[in-house]
């Protein structure tokens, strides 16, 4: 084989290289989101739907949401959880609990890189509370 | 001894009488848990529903009756204020890229084939100030011409955005014949003075017009112009011969803008 050194040492930094993110990070623990509930969240004790499936659901709940509200005029929710009837809106209803959207909403969502203008876009047009 | 062999044991060991207890309460076992399912109570009011406000305005066809006799442009200043303020109209000093949901217009600009036929009747009406917004048209060209459905009209009638799926082409706005649509130029949100945290407010790239109030409709209340406008704007269900504004139609003489368009507007306007 021509130019045995070359080659090796050429595979070897490549190597070295492509897994470099993987022995930079070893041993370093990244830290998890806290999102932080409001006293007036945590009185209310449940969300409208569970707290794993708040977790898992609330991006196609907002989306069934705003369909049912806007195109259905539908703006009641009625939840098998608490059997109560929520107001749907998300600056009335979500944000009247979760008024700390940096410390609630920006917490996971900005550890999982869900954020900023592209996606999701919900406060480019809804206004987020004010934060003391 | 190996698991096999066991296994072999125990099988050798029954008679079919007692194989076929074994196998019938296996098979329950595996069938109980969907019975489970099935039965309780829990899961029975899975269903998830939504419903309308019970209190909500209910009408076959909405619209809008104004008497011109009545309005003058203070009731429309206040008119103006009071929609602005509830929906977070921006208000932009640049004319070419302000934002309007109502606004006032000259008579004779409003009706510009029609300004001389009243002046008979009314001679002030030509230079008088008339409020002028979405038509909520029968036959609206703006729901036609939308790529995206974001514009449609509800089963009673009202013309209405859906701005989460504007994406801003402005075909509404060369559909219009009555330029009821403003387009944002830029983001609203540093010009609205007195931002209503109840409302949502608009992006850059998104169209907007005047709704009928379908916020407030939707929880029993009247349009806000209606509410400020000293007893000049009547809204109600033109598409029931009792109600109010059907009355109202009856006892004047009324016009339209641009009814030869064939858009059926619904706004009324008593002479």
């Amino acid at each position: 084989m021509y130019d045995k050194v070359k080659i090796t040492s050429g595979i070897l930094a490549a190597i070295i290289l492509f897994t470099f993110p993987l022995w930079f990070n070893i041993g370093k623990t990244s830290i998890p989101p806290a999102p932080e509930l409001t006293t007036k969240a945590k009185d209310a004790r449940f969300c409208v739907l569970s707290k794993k499936e708040m977790r898992l659901e609330h991006p196609s709940l907002l989306n069934e949401w705003r369909n049912k509200a806007v195109r259905k005029g539908e703006r009641i929710y009625v939840s098998h959880f608490t059997g109560q009837h929520h107001d749907i809106s998300l600056q009335n209803t979500c944000m009247n609990c979760h008024s700390n959207k940096s410390k609630f909403c920006d917490k996971c969502h900005t550890y999982t890189g869900v954020t900023g203008g592209t996606s999701p876009y919900c406060w480019e047009c809804h206004l987020e509370p004010e934060e003391s | 001894m190996s698991p096999g062999t066991r296994g072999e044991l125990i099988l050798s060991n029954i008679n079919k009488r007692e194989f076929l207890k074994i196998s019938g309460v296996l098979l329950f076992g595996l069938g109980s848990g969907a019975l489970l399912e099935v039965l309780s109570p829990g899961e029975a009011l899975n269903a998830e529903e939504y419903i309308a406000d019970p209190e909500a305005l209910k009408a076959n066809s909405w619209g809008m009756v104004i008497d011109l006799k009545i309005v003058n442009e203070k009731i429309i200043a206040r008119c103006i204020k009071q929609c602005h303020q509830i929906h977070n109209v921006p208000d932009i000093p640049d004319k070419k890229r302000e934002i309007k949901w109502i606004w006032g217009e000259l008579f004779k600009s409003v009706f510009p084939d029609k300004g001389f036929e009243y002046f008979n009747i009314r001679s002030d009406l030509g230079n008088k100030t008339i409020p002028v917004f979405c038509n909520h048209c029968k036959e609206p060209p703006c729901v036609r011409v939308c790529p995206t459905k974001a514009t449609f009209k509800r089963p009673d009638g009202i013309v209405m955005m859906d701005m989460h799926r504007c994406i801003g082409c402005r075909f509404c706005m060369a559909a219009c014949p009555y330029g009821s649509r403003s387009f944002n130029w830029m983001d609203p949100k540093p010009y609205i003075n007195d931002k209503n945290m109840e409302y949502p407010a608009r992006e850059k790239g998104v169209v907007e017009k005047c709704d009928f109030c379908v916020e407030r409709i939707d929880k029993g209340l009247q349009p806000a112009c209606v509410e400020v406008s000293e007893g000049s704007f009547h809204f109600g269900d033109l598409n029931n011969p009792e109600s109010e504004v059907v009355k109202l139609l009856r006892t004047r003489y009324t016009i339209r803008r641009k009814p030869e368009l064939g858009t059926v507007p619904q706004i009324y306007y008593l002479i």
